[in-house]
């Protein structure tokens, strides 16, 4: 239940900021935007679900941006060069991104490393590795891609929710129920409360750092694949800086940097917030996309200075009576 | 202790000697030097030139990681400076111009300590909302042009010479004596070394622990705006969505590499600065080597991890092992 007020807010910014920019632009109020606003984010989507695992758990994971570039590159070159059936390609990527996200939460696990430089590494491998594939920009003309990308479930309006918006919004609800319902999600919010805790209680923690890092490496990889879908190419400087952008989104959802706190939606409609003021400098058109920066910035600091206050009130009680004990 | 610090150092002078004869090995006019319109060229002058961005941001970021912190947001503050610089070049006079760009980058460095120092955010978290913000910012000051500039003090600024050396290289070596001489000249260098190692026990002890981090980040602020400056300077143009980008990154490396742990603690300014021109002689060999400039990632990527492998707590680090092996011996 401690996961609720910031996500409760973090839907309340959601809603008055949709709410203001219906007032202005009464179009934006259609399913079709909210199906674009799905689609043009389905990625990111994906990415932040594995993002948010491993900053409850009290690491992050710098990497994710590069594996996506990575695994459009070896797909688009597995189909179009390699002769390699989608499918059986799509598979290779994935086993290929769990294993990376594994070998990386071995090094931190066993070397005792910091997260933030190992993934770091991990960002530069991956990024070198898809520029020694190619650094052309891969067409992919399966026509596997044509399927998939034409395919989508019309909503009411004239919306279209597409397959990758589908296959974003089904990753979510599954994040969701595997941090919130599972022993697995349990022990990611037990290791980032505190690690010898959750080792005195039983948690394996190298496995599970493990688990954690490899879960988001395969995220990645799907994400990688959806990417390749909503482009239909591959190309090695695709998704450069997208890790930022999932961190962004699990802090605007309530997710503690700290670790130990956050949760699946909150990062979700943290996910929904940042394109929404996309969504909104598109509209306006004299706006420059520059704003979208500055915007992410200020709602950043907003969110993470609302976390301090949360958590110095919470802490106030404890040091008070801590205080008299002594 | 005198004894200690040729050692300490041993590993990066090592590592920085073999890159050399490696890049000497793919290019036999490395190590030429010819003096023409009174400045140097050649390799040599060409990796310090290069390296001197990094280094100079290795400088900053050294102290701040010293205690226990870490800045993402320098090759933000980068593109802010130089669009600045960029902007005022040309009707302003260079002293203006570099005051208004290093106040910048101080007001970035005022910014990011204030979060840090105190409303007590992680380093990393603080230091991401202007990583994230400030290229905005950048790019609004240019209003998402390429800004160019024709002013011939702050283009002298870039490719001038100082006694034969090129103006940003003095500009380096400068900056490294005053921060050498303000850190180690003083007390402050151990008091830094001491929050690095236990923020508490040093506020405890008496150490003015915020006013420090404060101050910290706002030279790794004003290091970064001065590196902005001058790769504005080198191109004559300010580009807001390239300048500096993901420098900051490569300003960790070089301090990682020049044996300053992440987890604060003691720190060596020569080493990071030593970390920053290993990055580059890398970069440019590969370069030189005529292999496509893409390698130089999956080279950082294995030589990061050689890194961390040996400051691995686990492994105790390179003077672990060799004791280990003088033990075995003995």
């Amino acid at each position: 239940m401690k996961g609720l007020p910031p996500v409760l807010i973090t839907a309340t910014v959601l809603v008055a900021g949709f709410a203001l920019c219906a007032v202005q632009f009464p179009n934006i109020a259609s399913t079709r935007v909210v199906g674009n606003l799905l689609t043009d984010n389905a990625f990111l989507g994906i990415v932040a679900t594995g993002m948010t695992f491993v900053i409850i758990s009290g690491g992050i994971d710098l990497s994710v941006g590069s594996v996506i570039g990575f695994t459009t590159v070896f797909v688009a070159l597995a189909i179009e060069r390699w002769g390699v059936p989608p499918l059986v390609a799509f598979v290779a990527i994935l086993a290929l991104s769990a294993a990376f996200g594994a070998a990386m939460g071995t090094v931190i696990h066993v070397f005792d490393l910091p997260p933030f430089i190992v993934t770091l590494a991990g960002m530069f491998l991956a990024r070198g590795a898809s520029f020694l594939l190619s650094t052309e920009s891969v067409p992919i003309a399966a026509p596997v891609y044509s399927t998939i990308s034409d395919f989508a479930l019309r909503m009411p309006g004239g919306g279209r929710l597409t397959a990758i918006a589908i296959i974003m919004l089904v990753i979510v609800v599954g994040g969701a129920l595997l941090l919130h319902l599972t022993r697995f999600g349990a022990n990611v919010y037990a290791l980032g409360g505190s690690r010898a805790t959750a080792s005195l209680m039983g948690v394996a923690v190298g496995k599970m750092t493990i688990k954690i890092y490899m879960l988001s490496s395969l995220l990645a990889g799907i994400a990688g694949i959806v990417f390749s879908f909503y482009t239909s190419a591959g190309y090695s400087l695709s998704a450069v800086g997208v890790e930022l952008d999932g961190i962004a989104a699990a802090v605007i959802g309530g997710t503690l940097l700290t670790g130990g706190q956050g949760s699946v939606i909150g990062t979700f409609l943290g996910v929904l917030i940042q394109g929404l003021i996309q969504t909104y400098i598109n509209f306006d058109g004299t706006l420059s996309s520059w704003w979208t920066k500055i915007a992410t910035g200020v709602l950043l600091f907003a969110f993470i200075a609302l976390q301090q206050g949360l958590v110095a009130l919470a802490r106030r009680p404890v040091a008070k009576s801590m205080g008299v004990a002594s | 202790m005198t004894a200690l610090l040729p050692r300490r150092g041993l590993a990066q002078i090592l590592a920085l000697i073999v890159i050399l004869a490696a890049d000497r090995m793919v290019s036999p006019q490395f190590f030429d030097l010819r003096l023409q319109d009174g400045r140097l060229f050649g390799s040599l002058i060409d990796v310090l030139n290069r390296g001197t961005p990094v280094a100079l941001l290795s400088l900053g970021m050294v102290l701040v990681i010293a205690m226990r912190g870490i800045d993402l947001s320098v090759g933000a503050v980068m593109a802010i400076s130089g669009a600045i610089a960029a902007s005022l070049a040309d009707g302003h006079s260079l002293p203006v111009v570099l005051v208004a760009a290093l106040g910048a980058g101080l007001v970035c460095g005022l910014w990011n300590g204030f979060l840090v120092a105190v409303l007590g955010m992680q380093p990393i978290v603080a230091t991401l909302i202007l990583m994230v913000a400030g290229r905005g910012v950048a790019q609004l000051i240019t209003e998402g042009r390429i800004v160019t500039f024709s002013s011939p003090d702050l283009v002298w600024l870039g490719n001038g010479a100082i006694l034969g050396l090129p103006v940003p290289v003095a500009i380096a070596l400068g900056m490294l004596i005053l921060t050498g001489a303000v850190v180690r000249g003083s007390a402050l260098g151990l008091l830094i070394e001491a929050t690095g190692g236990n923020a508490r026990a040093s506020e405890l002890a008496g150490v003015g622990t915020r006013a420090m981090i404060l101050a910290v980040y706002v030279w790794c602020g004003i290091c970064a705006a001065l590196a902005g400056v001058i790769a504005a300077a080198d191109i004559m143009g300010a580009d807001a969505n390239n300048a500096g980008l993901w420098l900051e990154l490569d300003a960790i490396l070089a301090v990682v590499i020049g044996g300053t742990s992440l987890f604060g603690g003691r720190f060596s300014l020569v080493l990071a600065v030593l970390g920053a021109l290993i990055i580059q002689t890398m970069n440019t060999g590969i370069l030189l080597s005529g292999y496509p400039p893409e390698f130089n990632l999956l080279v950082k990527a294995v030589v990061v991890l050689a890194v961390l492998l040996l400051q691995s707590p686990k492994l105790s680090g390179l003077a672990g092992i060799a004791a280990r092996l003088r033990r075995a011996k003995a």
